[in-house]
């Protein structure tokens, strides 16, 4: 068996009711674990796009493509390669602060992290961080000795670095709409 | 012009050229029915005894005549009989549109009386499931759901429609079938799909041309033919094809009728069930083109060994079939007809005598044993093949009566086989043999089945009666779940459990009060004289049911275990 690595797969889909349903009963009939899943409307309101992150190896990652390539709500799919592209979630942390000097402790660690201090009270603070998982899972773990009350993530979103975007016309992408060109 | 959901969907219906439906009534599309009361003059709607058998027959109607078929049901347990027959129509590809109404929307969510949610239920067994909630949604969704059943790879789509939509007004223009890709949702698919600047719907001449060469390079080469011939009707390119490179053609359990069965290139199915011939030239070959087909676990056994020496080539309309069960070295995406016309035009005549001869040195046919004393379904199969028209369409279901029949007639067109091959659903047999025969009354229709799979539908016996649709049942009745039987024979250590099946009910009482005719054969005169009576019944309109007694120990042969390389045969 080849290898077992996150993936990320960016899918671009009609922005309609059902499709979300759709696209996760496939993953799961499909076996496949979802680790992320991410999904908001674009700068067309009518097109929503979908960055998934999956435990997979190659083959499997391929077969997924293509099932979702054909399906009818889809427009485009593409698998990110780690190297070429950015990876952003944000998390929220409510930590446990009981004095002053874990406020200002936390506080610093926001900052070292380029964080944010959202919202404060007598007993917690809640921070919030931007990053791929290197540096959430970073500040996590400096946070858990304070001790995490709540903890939330947005999901991974991803782009493409550079030029190029997931709309390119590429030969597979014809060869999956040839089943979709309605005759 | 205004009018309500209900009657748009007749008239939807009848922008398809739908003439015919089958179907099962019920609380919320009352007002379908009460429409289609008033079109039945131009829309004949055809009861079922139980909706799973209204599905098969939409299906049967669907797979015989190439047109798409239609289905309705009512909502809960309706719509959820319905399932057995788009997963079968789903896993074969054959172009049905399912309709359901569903509760009022006011009620929609609440566990009303049989209310369940079938858009979800369908989603993993359909092209494309809609609910509608909108009547001046209704036509555009229709029209969009006509047209995926039966673009690209076809298949099944369920339209659900909450009841109040049928009752509620709209606007409705007609708009003829060939301009619907002009507006609404389909205009936006065609826009989105046709981006591309691969200017597709044509395939790719380099992908062709790469093809022509590696055949010019090829010793050895041999065809499959899928599903996807028989589907597209590309048979007579497809048989030019296979001419012109002088390939031995094995035939998948779809691909039936996509090269005459008589044909002398053709070498029978290939896979778990699969003739010598096919089987070893798979082994040999230095290049396998296979045309419409996906590879199933029930051909390529062992992907990893499939056509080990071979350069496999896979021309196909979906792309996502590419690379899933087999590794290619080439394929080639589009419609079988365009793709064989493409190649037909480039390709030269080629002679593979040599091969051929290595390939048809081993039988493309079973040789079973006879028995003068009791009925071989070989025997059966022959007798029915020699007295029935040539032309007959069979349906049959799923078992070992199943395999027999593909073995031993040989079809000649696509649609004349009816079978459940990806999802293997008995009692798909007698549904879709009423399908065939309301598509095609001028045809003798045969439904093959076994005591197992005819126990399961052969409520619709009544169907064919009240109808007049004549059809010929042949039970191969060995009192016993034959299939699975020979696995518990071959794998299980003969540990026979749950595979004995001596109990009622006569099939030839059932048969006698449905209304019909039928008789018990257990040898050769007897057999004759129950097709010659049934023959003589059909021209009255008026089905006949023969109990054909069998041995239990028959086996279908030869067999190779699933998982294994394709010429370790565990039986001969």
């Amino acid at each position: 068996m080849e290898e077992m690595k996150l993936r990320t797969l960016s899918v671009l889909v009609d922005n309609e009711a059902g499709v979300l349903s759709q696209i996760s009963r496939l993953f799961s009939r499909k076996g496949f674990n979802v680790e992320s899943l991410a999904v908001g409307a674009t700068d067309h309101p009518e097109i929503s796009r979908m960055t998934i992150e999956v435990m997979a190896n190659e083959n499997q990652t391929n077969l997924m493509c293509n099932q979702l390539a054909k399906m009818v709500p889809v427009h485009s799919v593409k698998l990110l390669v780690p190297s070429h592209s950015i990876r952003r979630e944000l998390v929220l942390y409510k930590v446990r602060a009981k004095n002053s000097e874990d406020k200002n402790e936390i506080i610093q660690i926001a900052n070292i992290f380029r964080g944010s201090i959202i919202d404060v009270s007598k007993e917690t603070l809640t921070l919030s961080v931007i990053g791929d998982e290197k540096k959430t899972d970073a500040v996590q773990e400096l946070l858990e000795g304070f001790g995490i009350v709540e903890l939330v993530r947005t999901g991974m979103i991803a782009l493409e670095r550079g030029k190029y975007t997931i709309d390119e016309d590429t030969k597979e992408k014809g060869e999956f709409n040839y089943g979709k060109d309605v005759l | 012009m205004e009018m309500t959901g209900a009657k748009i969907l007749m008239e939807c219906l009848l922008e398809q050229g739908v003439d015919l439906v089958f179907g099962y009534p019920g609380g919320t599309i009352l007002n379908v029915y009460d429409e289609l009361y008033k079109y039945r003059d131009r829309i004949t709607h055809i009861l079922t005894a139980h909706e799973q058998g209204a599905s098969h027959a939409a299906d049967g109607y669907a797979r015989s005549t190439g047109k798409v078929g239609v289905c309705l049901a009512t909502s809960g347990p309706g719509a959820t009989n319905l399932t057995t027959g788009i997963g079968t129509a789903y896993m074969d590809s054959s172009p049905v549109v399912f309709i359901t109404c569903n509760v009022t929307q006011n009620l929609i969510g609440r566990d009303a009386f049989q209310e369940v949610d079938i858009t979800g239920i369908a989603m993993p067994i359909t092209k494309s499931t809609y609910l509608v909630r909108d009547v001046n949604s209704l036509a555009d969704i229709v029209r969009e759901a006509f047209a995926l059943a039966r673009s690209g790879r076809p298949g099944p789509v369920l339209i659900d429609i909450v009841k109040n939509v049928t009752a509620e007004k709209a606007e409705y223009e007609y708009l003829p079938r060939e301009k619907h890709t002009t507006s609404g949702r389909l205009a936006n698919l065609v826009r989105r799909a046709r981006t591309s600047s691969l200017k597709m719907p044509e395939p790719n001449q380099e992908d062709v041309n790469k093809l022509v060469d590696m055949i010019a390079e090829s010793k050895k080469p041999m065809l499959i033919c899928g599903g996807g011939v028989a589907r597209s009707r590309s048979h007579e390119e497809f048989r030019e094809f296979a001419r012109k490179i002088d390939a031995p053609v094995a035939i998948t359990l779809m691909g039936a009728g996509g090269i005459p069965g008589r044909d002398p290139l053709s070498t029978g199915m290939i896979g778990m069930h699969g003739s010598k011939a096919s089987n070893m030239a798979c082994d040999g070959c230095d290049l396998l083109i296979a045309v419409g087909c996906r590879f199933s676990d029930r051909v390529a056994l062992k992907p990893a060994t499939f056509a080990r020496q071979a350069k496999i080539v896979q021309i196909d309309i979906d792309r996502a079939e590419i690379n899933k069960n087999v590794e290619t070295d080439h394929h080639i995406i589009g419609n079988a007809k365009q793709v064989l016309e493409l190649l037909n035009r480039k390709v030269p005549q080629y002679d593979h005598s040599e091969w051929k001869k290595y390939v048809f040195s081993f039988p493309t046919e079973t040789a079973y044993d006879e028995n003068p004393n009791h009925l071989t379904p070989k025997q059966i199969l022959n007798t029915i093949a020699r007295m029935c028209p040539d032309d007959s369409i069979v349906a049959t279901d799923v078992g070992q009566h199943q395999m027999w029949a593909i073995q031993h007639f040989k079809f000649d067109y696509p649609g004349q086989l009816l079978t459940s091959g990806g999802f293997g659903a008995m009692g798909f047999g007698l549904g879709a043999a009423i399908g065939a025969k309301m598509g095609n009354p001028e045809k003798t229709v045969i439904h093959i089945t076994g005591d197992g799979s005819f126990r399961m539908n052969c409520n619709e016996l009544s169907t064919e009666e009240f109808y007049r649709a004549p059809i010929i049942t042949f039970i191969f009745n060995n009192h016993r779940l034959g299939m699975v039987r020979q696995w518990q024979e071959l794998t299980y250590d003969k540990r026979y459990y749950m595979t004995t099946t001596e109990r009622g009910p006569d099939f030839v009482k059932l048969a006698d009060a449905n209304g019909l005719k039928g008789s018990r054969v257990t040898n050769q005169e007897e057999l004759e004289a129950a097709i010659q009576a049934a023959l003589e019944e059909q021209e009255k309109g008026l089905g006949y049911v023969i109990d054909c007694t069998i041995e239990e120990g028959e086996l279908v042969r030869p067999m190779v275990n699933g998982g294994t390389h394709i010429t370790e045969f565990l039986v001969n």
